[in-house]
């Protein structure tokens, strides 16, 4: 197939664009995909990472911010304390650099995710399964240690005492088992 | 060494065109992504993290053989020539990807290579199971084992809201993608495809050629598969694209009923053509061997062509590609050698049938 800007060179770049529905296709030539670049996302940078970041929603990746919206304050500055990956890169390349990064952006990650997962945000599939049988015993232990506050408040010293040798149990056994109880 | 040795050594099972409606999907694969507790995704992780990582799953999971995926091996990235990682690729047990930066990345293979664990790609583990023809709850069960028993010595990233925690956001939650591989001629043929596809796009579903993202589709095979990871559990997903699938199996073989009511003629005239190139050219480039075979093996499945098994496509589509040639060769080779060898490899394949079909009359 020959280039469809200058119609002499076999065109190497077949690209398609399917915007609500409406279909464009580009069939280019190297040469005139480069001079063209600026029309296609990414030219020959072209990548789901690039499309994503403009998802992230730091106005980068698309260079004309939608006039009629106002964006909400910037909070690019969010940074994971675990490996260091501030929110700008998050953006930039589209991908956390560990576990962590998604408590650190946790205030970000709703709209992200429901863009991207069909207005999902959260999990309802499987679980680990010796991972989600401490997180019962997790669940059990915050709970206790709330029912211990409040009867310490309300001067129930005995029943607390109880409780907190419950607390103690449960942690042990999570520590025995090589889990991480903190 | 001979085409025969070579093929017994080089094809996977999935290429064996087994399985449910394996005359019009071709592969079911299933992979979930998964990432350890405290180490940095690989991205952000230092050369030391990612070599303790592949370490611990040398030490862990090869060796004593698991009762479904048998004997793993651990095939390190570095370890192999250039042209080893190519044909790795071809046979989709590894990403293009993972073979870019060798150092630290491995691959975790069942014998049969119905199973590969990915190590150290965009994930620290990305579990994989292929199998022929329509089989996706197979495979999800497959992957699923292999989850679990990983899971026994390794502590997941995993959040109670967000589910398994993944390097890229689009595959959090179950970090479940299931896809099939289907080869639609007849779709195609008549047009109807364009119309299918974005219908399927509005179902969260993507469509893609056979070579992953931005791939175009050659030799009619599409590759569908879910975009969305969270919110639904990994067996609604799973049931989600079956149901979708088994409706594009339906419409293509309507279209084939509709080609062979309206122009039989001409679709056998074409089929013909495609065939008889594929027995006697010289010089084959790679597209147009792919689109020859998808008519040839669309006459095999609609009983023009006979005496031609239908795994011919699956095989030839895998061998022809750069690698395999190579790797047949012996040698690395120029394009318009390639060309030539595919050329000759598609006749001597081609020409082995014939030969079994008159010494013993019936394959294998």
């Amino acid at each position: 197939m020959l280039c469809q800007e200058c119609q002499e060179r076999e065109a190497s770049l077949h690209f398609t664009k399917i915007i609500n529905g409406e279909k464009t296709e580009f069939h280019l030539c190297d040469i005139c995909a480069k001079d063209k670049g600026e029309e296609l996302p990414g030219g020959n940078n072209f990548s789901i990472h690039k499309l994503l970041s403009g998802l992230l929603d730091t106005g980068q990746a698309f260079s004309t911010p939608s006039p009629g919206r106002r964006r909400q304050p910037e909070r690019n500055d969010l940074q994971c304390e675990t490996c260091g990956t501030t929110y700008k890169l998050f953006a930039e390349r589209g991908r956390f650099g560990c576990a962590d990064c998604y408590h650190y952006f946790d205030e970000k990650l709703d709209p992200v995710l429901r863009r991207i997962h069909g207005g999902n945000t959260a999990h309802s599939g499987k679980v680990p399964k010796r991972k989600g049988r401490d997180m019962h015993v997790y669940r059990e232990i915050e709970e206790l240690k709330s029912a211990m506050q409040r009867q310490i408040s309300e001067e129930e010293f005995e029943q607390a005492a109880e409780t907190r040798d419950k607390i103690r149990e449960l942690e042990h056994a999570l520590k025995e088992k090589g889990g991480d109880a903190s | 060494m001979t085409l025969k040795s070579f093929m017994n050594e080089a094809l996977s099972p999935w290429m064996k065109n087994e399985g449910p409606e394996s005359d019009i999907v071709i592969s079911s694969r299933v992979r979930l992504a998964r990432n350890l507790e405290k180490v940095p995704f690989p991205i952000a992780a230092s050369e030391e993290q990612l070599e303790d990582v592949t370490y611990r799953i040398g030490e862990e999971f090869t060796g004593d053989a698991h009762q479904d995926f048998g004997e793993l091996s651990l095939v390190k990235m570095a370890d192999l020539t250039a042209n080893e990682k190519q044909v790795l690729v071809e046979k989709h047990l590894v990403s293009p990807h993972l073979t870019r930066k060798p150092l630290h990345r491995a691959a975790l293979l069942s014998k049969d290579e119905s199973l590969s664990v990915m190590i150290n790609e965009e994930d620290h583990f990305r579990i994989q199971c292929l199998l022929s023809g329509f089989q996706l709850e197979e495979g999800l069960q497959l992957a699923d084992a292999m989850d679990d028993w990983m899971e026994e010595s390794l502590d997941f990233a995993f959040d109670e809201r967000r589910g398994y925690l993944t390097s890229c956001p689009t595959n959090v939650g179950t970090g479940l993608r299931s896809s099939v591989m289907m080869h639609l001629p007849a779709l195609v043929l008549t047009k109807q495809l364009n119309r299918i596809l974005p219908a399927i796009n509005q179902l969260g579903l993507v469509v893609r050629g056979i070579y992953g993202e931005g791939s175009e589709a050659q030799g009619n095979l599409y590759q569908i598969s879910n975009q969305k990871t969270l919110g639904a559990s990994e067996s609604d997903i799973v049931k989600d694209l079956r149901s979708v699938v088994t409706q594009l199996i339906e419409h293509e073989r309507t279209a084939r009923e509709q080609l062979w009511n309206d122009s039989r003629m001409k679709l056998e005239d074409r089929i013909f053509r495609s065939y008889g190139l594929l027995s006697y050219s010289r010089i084959m480039e790679s597209k147009e061997a792919m689109r020859r075979l998808s008519d040839v093996r669309l006459g095999i499945d609609m009983g023009i062509i006979e005496n031609v098994p239908a795994k011919i496509l699956n095989e030839l589509m895998v061998m022809t590609q750069p690698g395999f040639l190579q790797q047949y060769a012996g040698e690395s080779l120029k394009p318009e050698e390639r060309d030539q060898r595919r050329a000759s490899l598609i006749r001597e394949r081609l020409h082995m049938e014939n030969n079994e079909e008159s010494h013993d009359g019936g394959g294998e």
